[in-house]
Order: structure tokens, then sequence, then C-alpha cells
């Protein structure tokens, strides 16, 4: 067993923490505001590495606003103000040694709507290579070929890897976005409500993608659909008005949540 | 009562899009008509047209190009002008004749047209042609002239020619002063289509000659789409950084607002205004301490402390500045922040981030500013008044010369030209036609440079959207 998991006092919010061997990311008493209006609220949590860790909650909750302060994508906004701790494998993320880009180069982030770049599938695919290293070609069309094959969408566009990738459906699309950020080897992947703009069938196939990368990576997905967090998920966090307000491996947070704000969340009781 | 009102409704609903369509179709008709009337006046004028001999009931006979015809101010009927040339022999080149006056009008096959250097055209007959020692007359005498002038300029025989105009006169004129023959009554329609093509020609590939009232306008071709690229070269990268700074480095706060709505009013400053700025920033400032420190030993004579094709170029730059900054700005906003997001997620810098993904996306947008920027400075005369244009440049801006391109020169520009021509000539009749040329000549070089521009964003949109 991966995970050692307290079980707390039914009246308090549980609290499942990883021995740092096991943790992949460890959030500590995190805030976060938006030109001065909280978002989130002494957030801690560990992330399991390897695991698929679902944050949900109604919207507004902060779960998309954690996400990219995992990726420090709030950088480019002055307004947002931060404190407290991320840890990616024991570094602090928020560190002023940290080199920036080498962390979102770690910490892959797929969002909502696809976005494709306007270029060829290969050039998506490369784009993040690009910015590492020259590689030469040979090695450069392995890694995308692997890295296609990874988020299941070579054997679709293997053929036509030289158009333009706007051509591709929503569904092909958001896997492209997948091998794009596969082909910089992350550490981590981040996936900000990645099948909500999708039809079921193409959802489907994200959702099995993820289950089969969790061997590869350690995936943190944001979802407002309950059942696909109960379905693709190990453990679940649920937050609500910027805080943690339950989080357990999937099965105990969906079947038997310890406290009620949790259940009727779930149950659709919420108000 | 409300029976009525609803029909009051109807009808209102079923005539407000034929308003609308009345304004298109105003719009359209009277852009034909300038289209038209430029088309017809300035291409008609290459034309042979047919020389007509007149007799009038005084006897005085008269011969010369019917031009056009306008009621007699004071009773009924109308006159005629006649373009008869032969300034040399009558004083003037046009006729007014009152219509009811002629009693003959016919066309002989044997008057000709004569282009002379001195005194312009010369319509009458040729009676004789002395050249080599030999005395040719009639039509021996016209093919002679015809095989000599074929002939380039400096290997034409030396000769002498007797003309007769149509009331008797007899001139000697000798070969050397003609450029042009011909006999546009005995030609055939192919004969004349050939002729109006290599006017055309002459008049695309040709400098002017005789004040700017005849010749060719290629030097203005030349200044004009010279200097609209120069232009654009200047403008466009000045024009894209400053819509970057707007859109994605600035702080967007009152400030940045301020400096948007400004930008946006500078394109409606007048043009001349920009023509002042030029000439006292550009032209005497930063021209005229560039010559005291470089160009000393020519002083008092100004190398680029006067008007020229780099000033001229920096003003319209100047002029167009907005309009690129605006064109890109609209671009950048366009683009989804999905997109730039995407890019840093994947560990782009934010310069990675412009350069590799914003930028190839906000090309067309910033083709759509260059187009509207040279659409603009293709036809500003005002500000080019000022700093730099001229009404006969002595030399081309760019030659075999080092450093080939000579930004300090004076250059010649169609606009102007066509005011020049239009205003400021010894013989406004004689150059009417070649305004309306010019003029068409304008619009046709505006069409072929904001083609090319459409053409690249054209190209730029499909390379992105379909095929890469």
């Amino acid at each position: 067993m991966l995970a050692s998991f307290d079980s707390a006092p039914a009246s308090q919010a549980p609290v499942t923490h990883f021995s740092p061997e096991h943790c992949a990311l460890s959030i500590d008493r995190f805030n976060l505001a938006y030109a001065g209006k909280p978002a989130l609220r002494e957030l801690t949590l560990s992330v399991p590495r390897h695991r698929v860790t679902a944050f949900i909650g109604p919207s507004g909750c902060g779960k998309s606003t954690l996400l990219r302060a995992i990726n420090r994508l709030h950088d480019l906004n002055e307004s947002v103000e931060h404190s407290g701790n991320i840890e990616l494998e024991g570094q602090d993320i928020y560190a002023p040694q940290t080199n920036v880009t080498e962390l979102r180069r770690r910490v892959g982030m797929v969002f909502q709507t696809p976005n494709p770049f306007p270029m060829s599938i290969y050039e998506n695919v490369a784009f993040g290579l690009r910015l590492q290293q020259r590689l030469p070609k040979r090695q450069r069309d392995d890694i995308i070929e692997w890295a296609l094959t990874s988020a299941a969408l070579w054997d679709e566009v293997k053929d036509r890897l030289h158009r333009s990738a706007w051509q591709l459906s929503g569904g092909q699309q958001q896997r492209l976005v997948i091998a794009r950020t596969l082909a910089v080897q992350p550490d981590v992947l981040l996936l900000d409500e990645p099948a909500s703009a999708l039809d079921p069938i193409s959802t489907l196939k994200i959702e099995e993608l993820i289950r089969n990368l969790k061997s590869q990576l350690t995936l943190v997905l944001v979802t407002h659909n309950m059942q696909q967090a109960a379905r693709v998920s190990d453990y679940t966090a649920f937050l609500q008005d910027g805080e943690l307000v339950e989080y357990g491996p999937t099965d105990q947070v969906f079947t038997n949540p310890h406290l009620q704000r949790t259940e009727n969340y779930i149950t659709g009781r919420m108000t | 009562m409300s029976f009525f009102a609803a029909t009051r409704r109807r009808l209102m609903d079923r005539l407000w899009p034929w308003l609308c369509a009345a304004s298109v179709a105003l719009s359209l008709l009277m852009l034909t008509a300038l289209l038209t009337l430029l088309l017809v006046r300035g291409l008609g004028h290459f034309w042979p047209a047919t020389l007509e001999e007149i007799t009038l009931r005084s006897g005085d006979v008269v011969a010369g190009q019917a031009i056009r015809e306008t009621p007699l101010p004071q009773k009924a009927g109308n006159e005629r002008l006649y373009f008869t040339g032969n300034r040399d022999i009558d004083g003037a080149s046009w006729r007014w004749v009152d219509v009811d006056n002629i009693t003959a009008r016919t066309t002989p096959a044997d008057l000709i047209r004569l282009e002379r250097a001195p005194w312009g055209d010369f319509i009458g007959r040729l009676e004789s042609l002395e050249v080599d020692g030999q005395r040719l007359t009639g039509q021996a005498a016209w093919d002679r002239l015809t095989a000599a002038l074929a002939l380039p300029a400096d290997r034409r025989p030396a000769g002498q020619l007797l003309l007769i105009t149509a009331e008797g006169q007899t001139l000697s004129q000798p070969l050397s002063t003609i450029s042009k023959a011909l006999a546009p009554n005995a030609m055939l329609w192919w004969q004349k289509t050939r002729l109006w093509g290599s006017s055309v020609w002459q008049f695309l590939s040709e400098g002017p000659r005789a004040a700017n009232t005849s010749g060719g306008v290629w030097p203005a071709i030349f200044g004009t789409v010279l200097m609209v690229i120069l232009m654009s070269v200047i403008v466009t990268p000045f024009g894209v950084l400053a819509a970057i700074y707007l859109n994605e480095i600035a702080h967007q706060n009152r400030l940045t607002r301020l400096v948007r709505i400004g930008v946006r009013n500078l394109a409606g400053v007048p043009s001349i205004v920009y023509g002042v700025f030029g000439l006292g920033v550009f032209v005497y400032g930063i021209g005229g301490t560039l010559d005291t420190w470089f160009f000393s030993a020519t002083l008092p004579s100004p190398t680029f402390g006067t008007g020229g094709l780099l000033w001229a170029s920096l003003t319209l730059a100047l002029l167009t500045l907005p309009v690129v900054i605006v064109a890109t700005e609209e671009g950048l906003a366009r683009i989804p922040d999905a997109q730039r997001e995407g890019a840093m997620a994947l560990g782009a810098t934010r310069l990675e981030m412009l350069t590799r993904v914003v930028l190839p996306m906000t090309v067309p947008a910033m083709l759509t500013g260059v187009i509207l920027a040279v659409a603009r400075a293709a036809g500003e005369v005002a500000p080019l008044m000022l700093v730099g244009v001229a009404k006969l440049a002595p030399q081309m801006p760019v030659d075999g010369e080092f450093p080939y391109l000579h930004l300090e020169r004076k250059f010649m520009h169609l606009g102007y030209h066509l005011f020049d021509t239009a205003f400021h000539g010894e013989d406004v009749q004689a150059a009417m036609p070649l305004v309306y040329a010019t003029a068409l000549l304008l619009v046709l070089i505006v069409l072929v440079l904001n083609l090319t521009a459409i053409f690249l964003r054209h190209y730029f949109r499909r390379q992105r959207g379909n095929e890469c």
C-alpha cells in the first residue's frame, strides 16, 4: 500500500498523507488571492506519485486556480498574490532560484479547450522539444512517435503528420495536446477539465488514456464530472470556497465520505 | 387603426433593405463612374485620333483633331474645339470653331501628324523629304520618313522636310527635330491598336518631356513604388513592436488606454501636419545635423538637409504608423489566451511564446495593417511636397552608381506629377488627358500593391489553416 491513511474524527476533515518517497507534489498551507480576493485558503494536500488525483468541487471553488498555481501560470497576472509552499519532488517551486520554464516542462498542463498551435501535427509535438535542445531529426522523430503513441493518437495521424493540427477533431486535438506535453517528458501532468468540451466517445478515449498514463507519470485532474472522477482517479480532493474539504482514496470519498458537505455535493444535494 | 399600424410596420420592414441596397448601388455607381472616366479619358488619349480637315464659311481651311463640343454662350448652336498643332505658325495649338460655320468636313488620308521637339505637334501634309541628296515626294517621302524614324535617334540620316499646313503655308523642318510621324487617317484598326499599345508603353516607360505635359511617367511610377516600399519596410517593424508592447507587455491600465486612444487619434491628423513635422524634424533637424557632421565639404549645398526619398518615406511611415499599430493590436487581441498559455505550459519563455506561436498567427492582421498603410501612403501628396518630391528629378533614386540606392535624392511621385501636370503646365488642354492617364495609373498602382499584400495575407492564412 502506497498511502498511509489516517482516519480522523468524523467531525473534522480527514487528512491523507503520503510518505516523501511516494509524494510527487506537496502543497503546504497555500493561499492565493486575485486582486485581494482570496481564492485559495490554507490549502494543504499531497499528491501521490504515479497515481491519478482528481480535484472536484463546485464552480469557483479554486480547483483550476490550484492547478495553475502548480504550473506557475499565475506569474503572468500581476494582481495575483500567494503565500505558502508548493513542493515538486521536495523542491519549492516558488523559490527564487527556480527556473520557471524548466518547472513548466516538468509540470505539463492540458487545458479545457484543445489548444493545438497553428502548425502541423508534427510541429505541435516537436514544439516543446525544440525549446529544450537541438536533437538529431531521427531522435526527434522517435520521441514524437513515442509521444503520439502514448497519447493513443499515432495510428490516427501517422499518415498526415505534416498536415495542420487544426484539421483534427476536438478529441484528437486534445490527445495531440497531451502528446505535445508528454514529448518533453514531464513528471506531472495537470489536466484542467480535459474532456468537458468533447463528445462522449472522445471523453472515454481521454479517460482511458489518463488511466494508462499513470504508469509513466503523476496525473492531477480537475473535473466537473463526478462520474469521471470516480472512473479514472485513485484519490479525490473535494474543494469548496477555496478550502480543502475532504481528501482521500476515491472509493472512500465517493462511497463513504466523512463529511456531510462532501456527501451532499457528491449526491447532488448541493445548493 | 391597429390594422394600419401593422401594415405600416410590415411595409417598413419590406422597405429598409431596399434603402440599404440603394446606398450600396449608389456607391458602386459612383465608383464605376470614376473608373470609367479615368479609363476612357486616360487610355483614349493614346488612341491615334482621326484628323479632320474642315472648311469654314470664311474660306479658311483648318486641320486638326476634334476634341469636344460645348454650347455657344450667346446664341444657339455649338462650338467645337480642335487641336490644330502648328504653334510656330499659328501661335496657338487650339482653335474653337463655330459648328454652324463649317461648310465641309473631310478626313483626307494624307493628313499627317508629327511630334517635334520644339513647338509641339505639326498637323498638315508632307510635301517632300530631302535626304542623302535625294528629293522624295508623295508616298516615297512618307515611306522614307517612317523608315528613318524607326532607326535609333543617333543613326538617323540628316534631312529636311518640306511641310504644308492645311491653309497652304509651307514650313521647312529638319528631320532631326522629329520624334514620331503618323498618318492616322490612313491606318487600319489593327495598326492603330498596335500604335496605341506602343504609346501606352512609352507613357509607362519613358521620362516626361516638355515640362511634364507630354512624354511618360516612368520616373514617377518608380519613385512612388520605391517610396511606398521603403515606407512599408520602415513602418512594419515599428508598428508591430509598438502593438506587441501595448497588447502583450504593458499593464492594462488607464495610461495604456490613454496611449491607445492617442494612437488611434493620430490616424486622423491631417497629412500636411505630418509633412510640416517631417520638414522640421527630419529634413532640417536630423538632415541638417547629418550634413554638418558628414557632408560639411559640400555645404552650403545640402545633402540630407533637403527633402529626399528617405525623409519622405519616414514621414509617410509616421503617418501610417497608427494604422499598422491598430491592425496588429486587433490581431493580437484576437488570439486566444489558451494559445499563449499552451506555449508557456510547455516551458516556452515569453519571447519564444511570442515569436513561435503568437506572431505567426498575427501575420495576416499585420498584413492587413500594411495594406491599409500602403493604400494611404501611395495616395498621399500633401506631406510629400514638403519633404522631398520633385516636379522633375534629374536623377533616379536607384542607379548603377555606388551605393545604388540614393536615399538623399529627390524623387518623382505620381500624385504630385498629376497635380503638377494639371495645374502648372503651359498647355493645360494638352495635359488634361495625361492627368487622367496618370490618375488611372495611380489607382492601378495602389491596386497592385494592395493585391500583393492581400495575396500574401491569403497565403499566410492558408498556410496556417490548412496545409502546413
